[in-house]
C-alpha cells in the first residue's frame, strides 16, 4: 500500500511539473517569430510570425511586435504547422467495446475518458493536438464518440471540444462478424455473423429509430397524448436521421462501405467518414458523389484478409476524385508519426505538399465539423500549432513545441528538464525502505502501472490496435 | 440401359464443365492473391549508372560518379570509371546510388495474413524445442510481401520462425527468386531462442494475451525464469551426451549404434558456437540474462529486440553480442518512460560502442518501412551516417555478410538501389534496383491494384 502511495507521489510530481509548463506565461499570448509556416490553407509563408492571443490566432505576418506579457518563441530555421488531428483514436479510453450486443448506440466514450493516459503526452510529442475518440469495431453500431483536444494536465471536462458535432461509431466486416477470434467453447454465436447480416442489423436499427421518431413526432404534434418511453439506444440514431450526429463507419471492403452509403441514401442521411476504408480507392466516384469523407491509413495493409487489397495509393485516388481524405492512426504508436504518413501520401501518387498536410490537419477538422476553429493556421482560428525542428515531412524532423489555444502542452526543452527532476525523484523514492529490492530489506519493488491494454479492441474484439 | 448411359455421360460432362469452371476460378484467384508479378525476377545484364551521387556507405560518398554492375557483382565504382562496351547506360543525374537495405529481423514469407487466416501462417511450430525446423522450408517465394518490400529499396532480409523456446532456424534471403533456393543467401543462418523472461505479468511481453494476466510476484517470476533456463541448459547437456555417444561409436564399432536424433543433431553447430543463436530479449535484466547464458554456454549470441540493450552494453560487449534492434516504432512499455525512450535507444547503443543494426521486426507487410525506422533514430540522436549504416552495413556485419553486401564496393554482390533523394526519407522514390545484378521491375501487388483502379470513373 505504501509503495502504491510512493508511486502516486511520483505521479503527482510528474503532473505537477507539467503544470509548470502551463503556468510559465503570465497570460496565454504567444508570439512565434520568423518561422516557415505551413498554413495548410494558404501555402507556406517564409520568415513569418504568428501571434496567438487569448487562445486565438490574431495575426500572421512579418515583424509583429510582441504585446506585453506574451511569450516570444524564436522559431528561426524552424517549421510551424497546424496541430495534427487524428480522426481515429482509442487513446484515453478505459474501455473500448461494449461487446454484448451488436447495437450499443447508447454507450458513450465520454463516460470513460482517462485524462492521465500517457498516450496523450506521447501524441502531443508527435504534434497531435486533437482527436476523434471512437469505440472499437466489435459492434455494428458501437457507441457515441468524443472529439477532444489533448489538454494534458487538465481535468477531463476540459478535453471535449464543446461545439464539435456529436458522432457515432459504426463498424462492418470481420470484427463485427467476430470471425477474427474463436469464441470460448459453448458460447453461442452472436448475430450478425455475415456481411449481409451486418447491414440488416443496421437497417433494423434505422427502422426502429424511424418508428421511434414518428412516435415522438405524433406526441409533440398532439396526435397522441401518450408520451413514448425514452429509448437511449434509439435517440442517437434519430439524431443521425435528423443530420445532427456524424456517422464514422469502420470497414475495409469497398462493397460493404458502398452498402452502408446505399443504406444512408435509403434513410436520407450522409455518412461523415468511412474509417479505414482501405478499399475506398475501388469506389472513389461513389464516395465523392455523396460528399462522404474517408479516413484511412496511408500504407498499413495485410494484417487481416479484408486489408489484403489495401494499397498506399488510396489517398491519391480519393484526392483525385475530390474526396475529403484524412490520415488517421487508430494506434498510440502510429499517432506519433502521422507527419510521416502524410509525407508518404506525396510519395505514392504525388499529391501536392499542402494537400498532403491537409490530410492530417484541415481535412480531419472538416470531417469532425471543427474546421471553423482549428485545422489550419489562419487568423481567427484557435492557436493550435506545432513547431518542428525540420520540415515535418522529413524523417529527421522532431517536434520542439506543441501548443493548443496558446498554451504549451509539450516542449522538448521542458521535457528534458523534467526528466532530470523525475530521475532525482526516482532516486529518492528508490532509497526508501519500502522500495528496496528483494533480499535487501524491503519487499518486491512496485511495478509501475502498465498501459491498460486489457480492453483494447484488437485484443478481443478488433480494431483499436491497428486492425 | 442406353438412357442410363446417356445420363451417366451427361453427368460426367457436367462434372467436367464444372471442374473447368471452378479450376479456372481458382487459378484466377491464386493469380490475384499471389500477384501475377511474382515471377518477374528481373533481367541480368551489364549496367552502368552514370553521373550519380554514389553513397558507398563503407567509404566516402562520390558526388558524381559511375557504378558498373556485371555478372551479378559490382564491377567498378568511381568518379572516372569507363563504361564497358555493351553495358546498358542509366543516367544517374539527380540520383543517389545506395547499397540495398537489409532487414535482419523479419518473418518474411512465413505468414501472408497473420490474423484469422491460419492457412497462410507458418510462423510457429508446436513444441518448445525445434532446433531442426528451418524457415527456408516455410518461406513462400511468391508472397506478395516480397515485391512490396523490395520496391522500397530493401534487397535482403533475415526471416525467422517464432514461438516456443527454440523456435527454429532463421534464413537470410534476397528478395528475388522463384524458389527458396534461388532466394537464399544463407539457408540456415541462426537458431532463434526466445530467451526466458522474468515475467511479472505486464509489459515487455510478460503479460500474455491482451496484457490481462495476473501479476506475478517478482521472486516467483525469477524462479520461473530460472526453471526455463535450466530446461534450455538440459538441451545442451543432451546434445553433449549425444555427441559423445556418436564419437565413442565412431572409435569403437562394438558399441551400440546411437539412434539418430535430428533435433539434437541440428542443435550441434549452434551449441558449439559455429553458428550464431539469436536470443529475443527486450528488458535490461533479461538481456543481461542472455549475456550470462552466452558466456556460460560459450555460444555465439545475437540479441533481437533489444529495447534496453544500451543499459547492458558492458555485458554485451564483453561477450561480443550484437543487437538487432526492432523497436523504433514500438511504444515505450512503462508509463513513466521518456516519450522518446525507444527512438533514442539506437543513439545510446552507438554511444555505448555496441554493435547494432535497426530492423522493423515486422512479419512481412510493413518491412518496407525499414528506412523510416532508421530515419527516426536519426532524428533522435543517431548520426545520419550511422542511421544509414544501421540498415545496410551494420546489418550485413551482424549477419556475417559484410564481405558480400551492405556497402557499395567492387566485388560485392550487386544489391544496388537508385533513389531520387535521401534513402531514408519518406518522400524518396526508388527509381531502379538490382538484386544479384538483375534489374528488378518496380512493380508489386500494390502497383498492379493501383493500375487496375486509378482511372475508374
Amino acid at each position: 500500500m505504501k509503495k502504491i502511495t510512493a508511486y502516486f507521489v511520483l505521479l503527482i510530481l510528474l503532473v505537477g511539473s507539467f503544470s509548470v509548463v502551463v503556468s510559465a506565461q503570465s497570460n496565454n499570448d504567444v508570439l512565434i517569430k520568423n518561422a516557415s509556416v505551413l498554413t495548410a490553407a494558404r501555402g507556406t509563408l517564409e520568415n513569418t510570425d504568428i501571434l496567438i492571443q487569448n487562445g486565438k490566432i490574431t495575426r500572421i505576418g512579418k515583424g509583429i511586435t510582441a504585446p506585453a506579457g506574451a511569450r516570444v518563441i524564436d522559431a528561426t530555421g524552424k517549421f510551424v504547422t497546424p496541430g495534427i488531428i487524428d480522426a481515429h483514436s482509442h487513446s484515453m479510453l478505459d474501455a473500448i467495446n461494449e461487446g454484448s450486443f451488436s447495437v450499443t448506440s447508447m454507450v458513450r466514450t465520454r463516460d470513460m475518458l482517462n485524462p492521465t493516459d500517457i498516450e496523450i503526452y506521447r501524441a502531443l510529442a508527435g504534434g497531435v493536438t486533437g482527436a476523434l475518440l471512437l469505440h472499437g469495431s466489435a459492434n455494428s453500431i458501437g457507441g457515441q464518440s468524443t472529439t477532444v483536444k489533448f489538454k494534458w494536465g487538465h481535468p477531463v471536462e476540459d478535453y471535449p471540444i464543446a461545439d464539435a458535432p456529436p458522432g457515432i461509431k459504426f463498424a462492418m466486416g470481420e470484427n463485427v462478424r467476430q470471425t477474427t477470434f474463436s469464441p470460448p467453447p459453448g458460447t453461442p454465436l452472436r448475430y450478425p455473423r455475415t456481411r449481409q447480416g451486418v447491414i440488416e442489423t443496421m437497417r433494423d436499427a434505422f427502422i426502429r429509430a424511424r418508428d421511434y421518431k414518428q412516435a415522438w413526432d405524433d406526441f409533440k404534434s398532439g396526435k397522441t397524448k401518450v408520451q413514448p418511453r425514452t429509448d437511449l439506444e434509439l435517440k442517437p440514431i434519430v439524431e443521425i436521421l435528423e443530420g445532427k450526429r456524424l456517422v464514422h463507419a469502420h470497414g475495409y471492403r469497398a462493397d460493404e462501405h458502398l452498402n452502408l452509403m446505399l443504406l444512408a441514401d435509403e434513410f436520407g442521411f450522409r455518412v461523415a467518414t468511412l474509417q479505414h476504408g482501405l478499399e475506398t480507392y475501388k469506389i472513389a466516384p461513389e464516395i465523392a458523389k455523396r460528399g462522404t469523407g474517408a479516413s484511412i491509413f496511408t500504407d498499413f495493409w495485410g494484417f487481416k484478409l479484408e486489408s489484403y487489397d489495401a494499397i498506399p495509393y488510396t489517398a491519391y485516388i480519393l484526392w483525385k476524385n475530390g474526396v475529403n481524405v484524412s490520415i488517421n492512426s487508430d494506434d498510440g504508436g502510429r499517432m506519433r508519426r502521422l507527419n510521416l504518413d502524410a509525407a508518404k501520401v506525396q510519395k505514392y501518387g504525388g499529391v501536392p505538399e499542402q494537400d498532403a498536410l491537409q490530410m492530417i490537419t484541415l481535412n480531419p477538422a472538416k470531417q469532425l465539423g471543427i474546421d471553423k476553429r482549428t485545422g489550419s493556421i489562419e487568423v481567427g482560428k484557435d492557436g493550435d500549432v506545432v513547431i518542428w525542428n525540420a520540415h515535418p515531412f522529413s524523417v529527421y524532423s522532431r517536434v520542439d513545441t506543441t501548443i493548443i489555444e496558446g498554451v504549451t502542452y509539450f516542449d522538448r526543452a521542458v521535457d528534458a528538464k523534467m526528466r532530470m527532476d523525475v530521475a532525482k525523484e526516482r532516486e529518492t523514492l528508490e532509497k526508501l525502505d519500502i522500495n528496496k529490492a528483494p533480499g535487501t530489506g524491503g519487499g518486491p519493488p512496485s511495478r509501475p502501472a502498465e498501459r491498460r491494454r486489457g480492453d483494447r479492441d484488437d485484443a478481443d474484439n478488433g480494431d483499436g490496435g491497428n486492425n | 440401359m442406353n438412357s442410363q448411359r446417356t445420363m451417366h455421360n451427361a453427368k460426367l460432362f457436367l462434372i467436367l464443365v464444372l471442374s473447368v469452371i471452378i479450376g479456372g476460378q481458382f487459378s484466377l484467384v491464386s493469380a490475384q492473391n499471389d500477384g501475377s508479378q511474382q515471377n518477374q525476377t528481373g533481367r541480368a545484364g551489364t549496367f552502368a549508372i552514370v553521373g550519380a551521387r554514389i553513397v558507398t556507405v563503407s567509404g566516402a560518398t562520390i558526388e558524381n560518379g559511375t557504378i558498373v554492375i556485371q555478372n551479378g557483382k559490382i564491377a567498378a565504382i568511381g568518379a572516372n570509371v569507363s563504361v564497358p562496351a555493351g553495358a546498358e547506360k542509366i543516367d544517374g543525374k539527380g540520383m543517389s546510388v545506395y547499397p540495398g537495405m537489409i532487414d535482419a529481423g523479419t518473418n518474411m514469407g512465413l505468414a501472408e495474413i497473420t490474423l484469422a487466416v491460419n492457412g497462410s501462417v507458418d510462423l510457429t511450430e508446436v513444441g518448445t524445442m525445434n532446433a531442426n525446423t528451418k524457415a527456408i522450408k516455410g518461406i513462400n517465394p511468391h508472397s506478395a510481401h516480397i515485391n512490396v518490400t523490395r520496391v522500397n529499396g530493401i534487397t535482403s532480409v533475415l526471416s525467422a520462425p517464432a514461438g516456443g523456446l527454440m523456435a527454429g532456424q532463421a534464413a537470410i534471403i534476397n528478395l528475388n527468386g522463384s524458389t527458396p533456393d534461388e532466394m537464399a543467401v544463407v539457408r540456415e543462418y541462426a537458431l532463434v531462442i526466445n530467451f526466458p523472461r522474468i515475467a511479472t505479468g505486464g509489459g515487455f511481453g510478460g503479460g500474455g494475451f491482451g496484457g490481462g494476466a495476473q501479476p506475478v510476484d517478482f521472486n516467483e517470476a525469477v524462479k520461473r525464469r530460472d526453471t526455463q533456463v535450466e530446461e534450455l541448459k538440459k538441451i545442451f547437456k543432451s546434445t553433449t551426451t549425444y555427441m559423445r555417444a556418436k564419437d565413442a561409436y565412431a572409435k569403437d564399432k562394438t558399441l551400440p549404434y546411437p539412434a539418430t536424433d535430428q533435433k539434437l543433431e541440428a542443435f550441434e553447430p549452434f551449441m558449439k558456437g559455429e553458428k550464431p543463436i539469436i536470443f529475443t530479449a527486450e528488458r535490461e535484466r533479461d538481456i543481461r540474462g542472455v549475456a550470462k547464458f552466452v558466456s556460460e554456454m560459450k555460444v555465439k549470441g545475437i540479441i533481437m529486440g533489444g529495447q534496453e540493450a544500451w543499459k547492458a552494453a558492458d555485458d554485451l560487449k564483453k561477450n561480443n553480442i550484437p543487437v538487432i534492434y526492432t523497436n523504433v516504432y514500438s511504444l515505450p512499455v512503462r508509463d513513466d518512460d521518456d516519450y522518446d525512450y525507444l527512438f533514442t535507444a539506437p543513439s545510446k547503443m552507438a554511444a555505448a560502442g555496441l554493435k547494432f543494426c535497426i530492423s522493423t521486426g515486422d512479419t512481412g507487410p510493413m518491412v518496407r518501412d525499414l528506412p523510416y525506422h532508421a530515419g527516426i533514430a536519426g532524428a533522435f540522436g543517431l548520426s545520419k551516417e550511422d542511421a544509414l549504416k544501421s540498415v545496410t552495413l551494420y546489418s550485413a556485419e551482424i549477419l556475417g555478410l559484410a564481405d558480400k553486401m551492405g556497402s557499395l564496393d567492387v566485388g560485392k554482390v550487386a544489391n544496388v538501389v537508385v533513389a531520387d533523394g535521401d534513402l531514408l526519407e519518406a518522400r524518396t522514390n526508388i527509381k531502379y534496383m538490382f538484386i544479384n545484378g538483375r534489374m528488378i521491375p518496380l512493380t508489386s501487388r500494390h502497383t498492379e491494384l493501383f493500375d487496375s483502379f486509378k482511372d475508374r470513373k
